[in-house]
């Protein structure tokens, strides 16, 4: 090393004059830092002030409890219950598959319950949105997730209130079941009163009456941490609750009625002919409404969906089946109002009629016939089909028709029931519209036993038969009472059916009575153990069509060809309380199948001496 | 105008005349600013640690530590330093490259070497250190200002160590260590026809280090310091946090461990490399220029006292170890502040840590001992 050549002055300087140049770089540097400082705390203040509160204060939306649904009698019908369920907010996970990995091997995921998130994940959503996974945890899947919460950041058990259906089976149709929310639904409803809600509901008064049950939302202005805990509530508005409901119908009935179907495939509507409530409304078979809530596996829903006796159907509000035979009290006041015929008029039954028009021969049901002396009492009471074909022929449609609608007949006279169907009751009009031809004579001979176009539901039987109760008062079917104990108001009432001589009604009511009291009445055999009076009509619908020449044989027909059996009725004459209406699927013979449960449902009502107005136990 | 208020504050020192601490070879008004810097940092941690005593109390044993060792290192006379250095450059080398091949780390990084399992040490710190000190040893020996064949020779030097640290990978301290070589290579006279060049150099090698040499996560940094709201739940998220705490603090504050970005947990990294955002959320604008002011007179008084030094060694040395101090802080507030890009350097003797609080006492040590030294 050689030091000689240096001159330690001159590196001195050379050093002092880059000291200097280095302060002032430094000092330079500073007030760049100082400057920026300056530009984010002072000009661009606001903004960030903004930012920072909106990190810090979150506005969360509280879920109103939805309303609970009460039967006449004050049985809980629909409930809350609490339930725990597991929620992923994906945006707060690093790793899904790890985590869904390490949830897995705590509690297990079922591949439905992952493919379904995954479903949930993909479909829109609200960054930040907590995506449900698993429903109802128990005790213990609890524990194992609270347990391993650090290994398992964005998971969260969350409690909520579940909906719950005790009665399960028994009001499925009616009462609808709430579901999970769908896109379509999402971009429906209010955003604001449904931010946070998960179900809505689905069909049946669920659906009707959402607005009623959800309620009003509520929020909270909290402090969140970064991890979205919540630290502080600072503003609270408390949720308003959904408006509890008071059905008109009656669960006794309910359950009477489904066990009478004993799974057999029909319906029955039963209906309050002075208020129109509707006091038991079953479609069989059936299923478990609570399946639905947190979303039914592929694999029960497979079952019901492909089952051949289609439980997800509503046969009630949309079943339309040809009425039969229970139109002919209907048609039969239909006679008397048109002027064609009297109570006392007798005709004669050879079995068959036939038109001057046509070749066909329109036989009884009654191959022999029913006697050389039929009136319209007898008519009704034996079901004769000769004397409707008869005196339908001189009434004709355009009589007829515009009667028979005053009952309802192809209209959803329902005042809240949402899908119910109109079904069918045919005019010239609608013939030429939909089938492109004339209305024959040979049709108004159809309409009259309720066969050939003309549909209904057993809601629209039931409702006739209760508006026929009445004495032509109108009432329309309503499934809810009181909203809050506000009692429901009936808007858009049809007319009364007035008739020109009131006295048919009682006329018609001697020969309804007669159809079980006289011994000759297609439904005696309900005579037994009678202890009120009672008017009923029968009625069977053909499901084949059978040919001119052929017989009937049930024995050579498959279960699900046979005729359905049909039945009205409603009692007690002298001060009707129920009027029923009930179809069984390919029941054949309306007195042994669909009496029994209509007469079972009555007894039940009419018997029950326990004091109203009071929930009991089932 | 700050170098004459250093020196009156010099000279009142000197006043008081040979205490206790000047025998120890200790400049008061360091010591003065660095205990206020140490203390003001120990409140801005127990805030921006959640009001976390333990990591107080460690921090304090990390500051009694680094004031021991400066204390130490101040009483070596620069000449040992001239003596050892190329002996310690030669081992620091090694050291790093037993790092890339022996060396233990966390989040995909080799930065720590164990010794026999009993302690780990990270000798790229040390190279922050040894790397002025080597360089200053080779220009005392030769002709300053240096000429082009020196210069080739120093950046040898530098970018030997830096490379390995790069290679760790360690962009943030390869960077520091680079810088705290070529400031001893500034403060030797480096003609600006030189500075030139180099400034258009790295211009130039900038492309070829983007695609040959970065890796994607230094990569990743950069794309998203230049927008951050690309991303701004993952990588750009620390940026517009750190940047909302900082505006969100005003010109006043919201008052010590009153501040809901670091409270609330918005704020990553809050009580290391980001805690100035802590800092300036909670004490503002105020506090902000009151820190700077203070990094300003610990910096101008560390630049006078090694332009103060014995030989051209110990100032090249001292000179390049201060500047480098401040390279700390503005890249640590720049990069919180949303103007550099996040290399991962902490706020020095703020930012909760032992490994760079012991460095910065050392050289600290360094530049006390070339002040003390300074008569034969």
């Amino acid at each position: 090393m050689s030091f000689a050549s240096k001159d330690a002055r001159v590196e001195k300087d050379i050093f002092t004059k880059r000291a200097y140049l280095a302060g002032l770089f430094v000092f330079i540097l500073l007030c760049v830092l100082a400057g920026r400082m300056v530009f984010l705390q002072v000009t661009q203040y606001e903004l960030y002030a903004s930012k920072s509160e909106n990190n810090r204060v979150q506005l969360k939306t509280v879920e109103p409890i939805r309303g609970l649904i009460f039967d006449r009698n004050g049985v809980l019908l629909a409930e809350n219950l609490p339930s725990h369920s597991l929620t992923i907010v994906p945006e707060r996970v690093k790793d899904m598959q790890k985590t869904l990995g390490l949830i897995q091997a705590l509690i297990g995921i079922t591949d439905d319950e992952r493919a379904r998130f995954e479903k949930r994940v993909k479909s829109y959503r609200r960054p930040y949105e907590a995506i449900p996974l698993k429903f109802q945890l128990e005790e213990d899947e609890i524990a194992k997730i609270m347990v391993n919460d650090f290994f398992l950041p964005g998971v969260q058990v969350e409690a909520e209130l579940v909906r719950h259906y005790p009665m399960g089976k028994d009001f499925a149709h009616v009462l609808g079941y709430v579901g999970q929310m769908n896109e379509a639904e999402k971009k429906r409803l209010d955003p604001i009163q449904y931010k946070i809600t998960r179900r809505i509901g689905k069909i049946g008064i669920e659906r009707y009456y959402e607005k009623e049950l959800h309620g009003q939302v509520g929020y909270q202005k909290v402090e969140t941490n970064a991890q979205g805990r919540i630290l502080k509530v600072l503003e609270k508005q408390s949720s308003i609750p959904g408006k509890n409901l008071i059905l008109n119908l009656d669960a006794r009935l309910q359950r009477t009625a489904m066990e009478a179907f004993d799974g057999r495939r029909g319906s029955l509507v039963a209906m309050d002919p002075k208020t129109g409530g509707v006091l038991a409304m079953v479609s069989s078979p059936s299923f478990d409404p609570n399946l639905f809530v947190n979303g039914i596996s592929y694999k029960d829903y497979n079952a019901l969906r492909d089952s051949l006796d289609v439980p997800l159907f509503d046969r009630a509000t949309r079943g339309q089946y040809p009425p039969g035979s229970t139109m002919k009290p209907f048609i039969g006041l239909g006679f008397l109002e048109s002027g064609v015929t009297n109570w006392e008029e007798e005709i004669k039954d050879p079995g068959w009629y036939m038109l001057e028009s046509d070749e066909r021969v329109y036989r009884d049901w009654k191959r022999t016939g029913h006697g050389e002396h039929i009136h319209l009492r007898d008519a009704i009471i034996q079901s004769c089909d000769t004397y409707f074909y008869e005196m339908s022929f001189r009434t004709g449609i355009d009589n007829l028709h515009p009667f028979l609608a005053q009952f309802g007949f192809g209209q959803n006279t329902g005042l809240d029931i949402g899908n119910a169907l109109p079904a069918l009751l045919p005019d010239r009009e609608w013939k030429k519209a939909y089938r492109g031809r004339s209305w024959y004579a040979g049709d108004t001979l159809n309409l009259a036993l309720g066969q050939g176009f003309m549909l209904a539901t057993p809601l629209q039987l039931a409702t006739a038969t209760s508006v026929y109760a009445a004495r032509g008062e109108w009432h329309r079917a309503k499934l809810v009472q009181f909203i809050d104990g506000v009692a429901v108001q009936e808007e858009n009432k049809p007319d009364n059916i007035v008739l020109k001589n009131p006295a048919n009604w009682d006329e018609m009511d001697r020969a309804m009575e007669g159809v079980i009291t006289h011994y000759q009445g297609t439904a005696r055999s309900l005579k037994r153990n009678l202890n009120y009076r009672m008017a009923a009509k029968t009625g069977t619908a053909q499901v084949v069509g059978i040919k001119q020449n052929e017989e009937y044989d049930s024995e050579a027909l498959l279960e699900r060809q046979r005729d359905h059996a049909l039945f009205v009725s409603f009692a007690p004459i002298k001060d009707p309380k129920i009027a029923v209406a009930a179809v069984v699927e390919n029941g054949e013979s309306a007195g042994k199948t669909a009496g029994p449960i209509a007469k079972k449902v009555t007894d039940r009502f009419l018997n029950d001496d326990r004091p109203k107005g009071i929930a009991y136990d089932f | 105008m700050a170098g004459d208020f250093i020196r009156q504050l010099d000279d009142a020192s000197m006043q008081r005349g040979r205490s206790i601490l000047h025998r120890m070879n200790i400049d008061i008004t360091m010591l003065f600013l660095l205990l206020v810097l140490c203390a003001g940092g120990l409140f801005i941690l127990y805030s921006a640690s959640g009001q976390n005593m333990g990591m107080v109390n460690r921090q304090m044993i990390y500051f009694a530590l680094g004031f021991f060792i400066m204390i130490v290192i101040a009483q070596v006379d620069p000449r040992w330093f001239h003596m050892a250095a190329p002996w310690m450059y030669g081992a620091g080398i090694i050291a790093l490259i037993l790092v890339l091949l022996v060396g233990v780390g966390a989040k995909g990084a080799q930065r720590w070497l164990s010794v026999f399992g009993v302690f780990r040490f990270q000798p790229s710190e040390i190279m922050k250190l040894i790397t002025p000190m080597m360089v200053a040893w080779y220009l005392s020996s030769k002709l300053l200002p240096p000429r082009l064949k020196v210069i080739s020779s120093v950046l040898m030097l530098v970018f030997l160590p830096a490379l390995l640290i790069f290679k760790q990978p360690d962009l943030g301290t390869a960077l520091l260590v680079s810088s705290a070589g070529i400031f001893v290579l500034l403060f030797a006279g480096l003609s600006s026809k030189w500075i030139a060049i180099a400034v258009v150099t790295v211009l130039a090698v900038a492309p070829i280090m983007w695609y040959g040499v970065m890796h994607d996560y230094q990569k990743q940094r950069v794309l998203t310091f230049l927008d951050p709201e690309s991303d701004p739940l993952g990588s750009g998220w620390n940026i517009i946090q750190s940047k909302t705490a900082i505006g969100s603090g005003g010109l006043e504050g919201k008052g010590w461990m009153q501040g809901t970005q670091s409270q609330l947990e918005f704020l990553p990294e809050r009580h290391t490399d980001f805690i100035i955002a802590v800092y300036a959320e909670e004490h503002g604008l105020i506090g902000v220029l009151i820190l700077l002011m203070l990094y300003l007179l610990i910096v101008m008084r560390g630049i006078y006292m090694a332009s103060r030094g014995r030989d051209t060694f110990a100032r090249l040395f001292a000179g390049a170890l201060i500047v480098t101090f401040f390279i700390y802080v503005f890249v640590n507030i720049g990069m919180v502040s949303g103007i550099l890009p996040v290399v991962g350097v902490p706020l020095p003797l703020i930012s909760y840590g032992g490994t760079s609080i012991v460095t910065l006492m050392a050289a600290f040590g360094v530049i006390m001992s070339v002040y003390m030294h300074r008569r034969i």
